[in-house]
């Protein structure tokens, strides 16, 4: 049997500020896990990461993580992936504290 | 405090153009972050899981309030108000954005600090006994020969490309504070039979995936030779240490491969061609060096503040008996400021606690302040007279926590709240151990007990040599603990040995609070240490106490 492919979203952080993104379908680079292309392609899953790697003037260390569909887009399956979608669990910093104010 | 030769400043400044430049670069696109990455880490710039961290070297762990005020700003003004103190005595930054990195470097170097060697295989941040000069059962002060050595391998051509980090410790006392066995070169301070000054020289510590401690090569080299034996020691790594698998590049494995007798060999040939070529010329630096840590003018006066406090209030006294330790004047004491309040972060500390911790230095301490491997702040020349005025301001501050050397004085690594390297979180797992033993009103019954977490097999939490070890990994994607036991970082240092299966992440307080409940029914009264009552017991009662009474299900 052939392994099936699990769905991917392509990540990095922001080259200014180091802030965790995704990449949208519409080619956008976003702070908010649910707005991610949820991409159920592997060869799909390689343009992208190839298209995310070309924009080394805005991101750094872009990569495949794996994700789910949810009921608000995609969502992490790991829950290191999952930290990163917040922020440090000890102080509410980064990411958690500056999507409330969106 | 040593200061800056000239040649340090222009040398620091010259990277910080450079790196500025390049920074411009990276912003602008001219490089890409394959031809950037190698340049920002050579200044102690990482990419972390939710931003950029700074990793700014505090040698031998020695500042001056000049330097903390300065932290405490670039903690305030380019991050969150806070910096982190680490296991290897220096700070980190978890929240500088690239484009001000330029700035914070310029900001350290106004006050000769500076971020350089604090990554890549090169000599790191030389760490010493955060009591050195101060402590009652010291040799000598160990911060000269750890100058010297910053001094030599500081832009060192030969050991710039090393095959792996390579780290070196140093102890002028016998009581070791400074972790020495578990570094690549420990470094003992130790008089002959004819009463002179030299080292004993360790190599092939470190823990990490392959922990292990130190061997002795040398039982006594004469200090004239410190510099020529520790260039041999580094040259014959540079030759020998694989560089084909980084994890077994650290000098550790190539002793283990080339057998010690073998290594010292080489180490000793090597030295005999080097010692010559040293010409005497870091000697007479040694003596300038020396003049730069001379003892501060201790005060004589009468202690009377201190007895008539410590018999009439409670809270001094806790807090004296915990945070206080000998100093070789006995109208002096060292006070250990913990930065280990239960339920907060181990080792951050606010930009205002900074400011504080200057402001007390100044004003009590012949401005001297150390930052510890184990995450906490040092104030080493305080008279007792001044003690209940420093309290009453370190109570003000909020600050004032008495749990030094006890179960919530925690070493924990970022883990998985800061680090992309972690497998598992390890703050929150420090949180958490460190309010429940509090709630329970036990840590000064349970007496001296280190716990060390580490959120990876990296080992940056020293968990090996932890007297109750945490190590956090990631078993088929649920956060997982596994303990060890009998761990020790002293001059008795030993890796703790695995209790067996490891915890769910909801199961490590309760294990903890297991294992510790096993040695108070089991010890042979109060004066019987943890760590004592261990090695006298063995590992079976801890390991009923976890899996046996508990529930079954608990030990997944
Ligand atoms: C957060 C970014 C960090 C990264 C990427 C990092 C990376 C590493 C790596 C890869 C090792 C293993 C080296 C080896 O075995 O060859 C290591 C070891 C170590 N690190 Fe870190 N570390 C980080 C933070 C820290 C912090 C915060 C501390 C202090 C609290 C620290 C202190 C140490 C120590 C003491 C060791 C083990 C001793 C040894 O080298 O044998 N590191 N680190
Ligand atoms: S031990 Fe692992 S998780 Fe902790 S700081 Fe080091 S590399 Fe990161």
């Amino acid at each position: 049997m052939s392994r099936r492919f699990t769905p991917k979203v392509v990540t990095a952080n922001r080259l200014r500020e180091g802030d965790v993104v995704y990449l949208t379908a519409d080619d956008r680079w976003t702070l908010v896990h649910g707005e991610a292309e949820l991409i159920e392609d592997e060869a799909h899953a390689q343009l992208r990461l190839l298209h995310a790697n070309a924009q080394g003037r805005l991101i750094v260390g872009a990569y495949l993580a794996d994700a789910k569909p949810g009921p608000n887009g995609p969502e992490p399956t790991h829950f290191r992936e999952e930290f990163r979608t917040r922020g440090p669990s000890n102080y509410h910093h980064g990411k958690q504290a500056d999507l409330d104010h969106v | 405090m040593y200061d800056y030769t000239d040649f340090d400043e222009r040398f620091v400044r010259e990277r910080v153009a450079q790196f500025s430049q390049q920074v411009e670069r990276r912003l602008d696109g001219s490089l890409t972050e394959e031809e950037f990455r190698p340049l920002r880490l050579m200044n102690g710039l990482y990419l972390q899981l939710h931003a950029y961290m700074l990793r700014v070297a505090i040698p031998y762990g020695t500042l001056n309030a000049a330097k903390m005020r300065q932290l405490a700003m670039i903690g305030a003004r380019w991050d969150k108000g806070y910096g982190h103190w680490t296991t290897r005595q220096n700070i980190q930054f978890n929240w500088p954005k690239l484009p001000d990195v330029p700035a914070i470097l310029t900001a350290l170097a106004d006050v000769g600090m500076h971020a350089i060697q604090t990554s890549g295989n090169t000599v790191r941040n030389v760490t010493a006994d955060h009591f050195a000069g101060a402590a009652a059962d010291e040799i000598a002060d160990p911060r000269a020969y750890a100058e010297l050595l910053r001094q030599w391998s500081t832009d060192h051509p030969e050991f710039q490309f090393l095959p792996r980090k390579f780290k070196i410790a140093i102890t002028g006392a016998v009581h070791d504070r400074a972790v020495i066995r578990a570094h690549d070169i420990g470094l003992q301070v130790v008089k002959n039979e004819r009463g002179e000054t030299g080292f004993r020289v360790l190599v092939g510590g470190g823990l990490g995936r392959t922990p292990l401690i130190g061997m002795v090569v040398r039982d006594f080299l004469p200090e004239a030779d410190l510099l020529p034996y520790v260039e041999a020691v580094l040259s014959v790594y540079n030759v020998l240490g694989r560089r084909d698998n980084k994890y077994k590049a650290r000098i550790k494995i190539t002793l283990h491969e080339t057998g010690k007798e073998e290594i010292t060999r080489l180490i000793e040939e090597r030295f005999e061609e080097l010692r010559p070529l040293f010409g005497g010329a870091d000697q007479a630096l040694l003596e300038d060096i020396r003049d730069a840590f001379a003892p501060p003018a201790f005060r004589n006066a009468p202690v009377t503040a201190f007895d008539d406090f410590y018999k009439s209030d409670p809270v001094f006294r806790a807090w004296a008996d915990t945070n206080l330790a000998a100093h070789k004047n006995d109208q002096y004491a060292i006070v250990t400021i913990s930065v280990k309040e239960q339920g907060k972060t181990p080792g951050d500390m606010t930009s205002a606690q900074m400011e504080l911790v200057a402001d007390l230095a100044e004003k009590f301490g012949h401005d001297d302040i150390r930052i510890s491997h184990e995450q906490n702040v040092i104030l080493p020349h305080i008279h007792k007279g001044d003690l209940p005025a420093l309290h009453a301001a370190l109570v003000q501050g909020g600050i004032a926590t008495a749990n030094v050397g006890l179960i919530s004085d925690i070493i924990a690594c970022p883990g998985m709240d800061y680090c992309a390297l972690a497998t598992a979180r390890s703050i929150p797992v420090a949180q958490e151990i460190a309010v429940r033993f509090k709630e329970l009103d036990l840590e000064h019954e349970i007496g001296p007990l280190k716990i060390k977490i580490s959120g990876c097999i990296n080992a940056c939490g020293h968990h090996h040599v932890g007297h109750i070890g945490i190590l956090g990994l990631d078993r088929a994607g649920v956060e997982n603990y596994q303990i060890t036991l009998g761990g020790s970082g002293a001059e008795d240092a030993h890796i703790g040995d695995k209790t067996g299966p490891g915890f769910a992440y909801d199961q490590v307080v309760p294990a903890v609070e297991r294992i510790v409940r096993a040695y108070l029914a089991e010890r042979d009264g109060p004066g019987e240490s943890f760590l004592d009552a261990f090695r006298r017991l063995g590992m079976e009662p801890f390991k009923a106490a976890l899996y046996e009474t508990g529930d079954a299900k608990d030990a997944a």
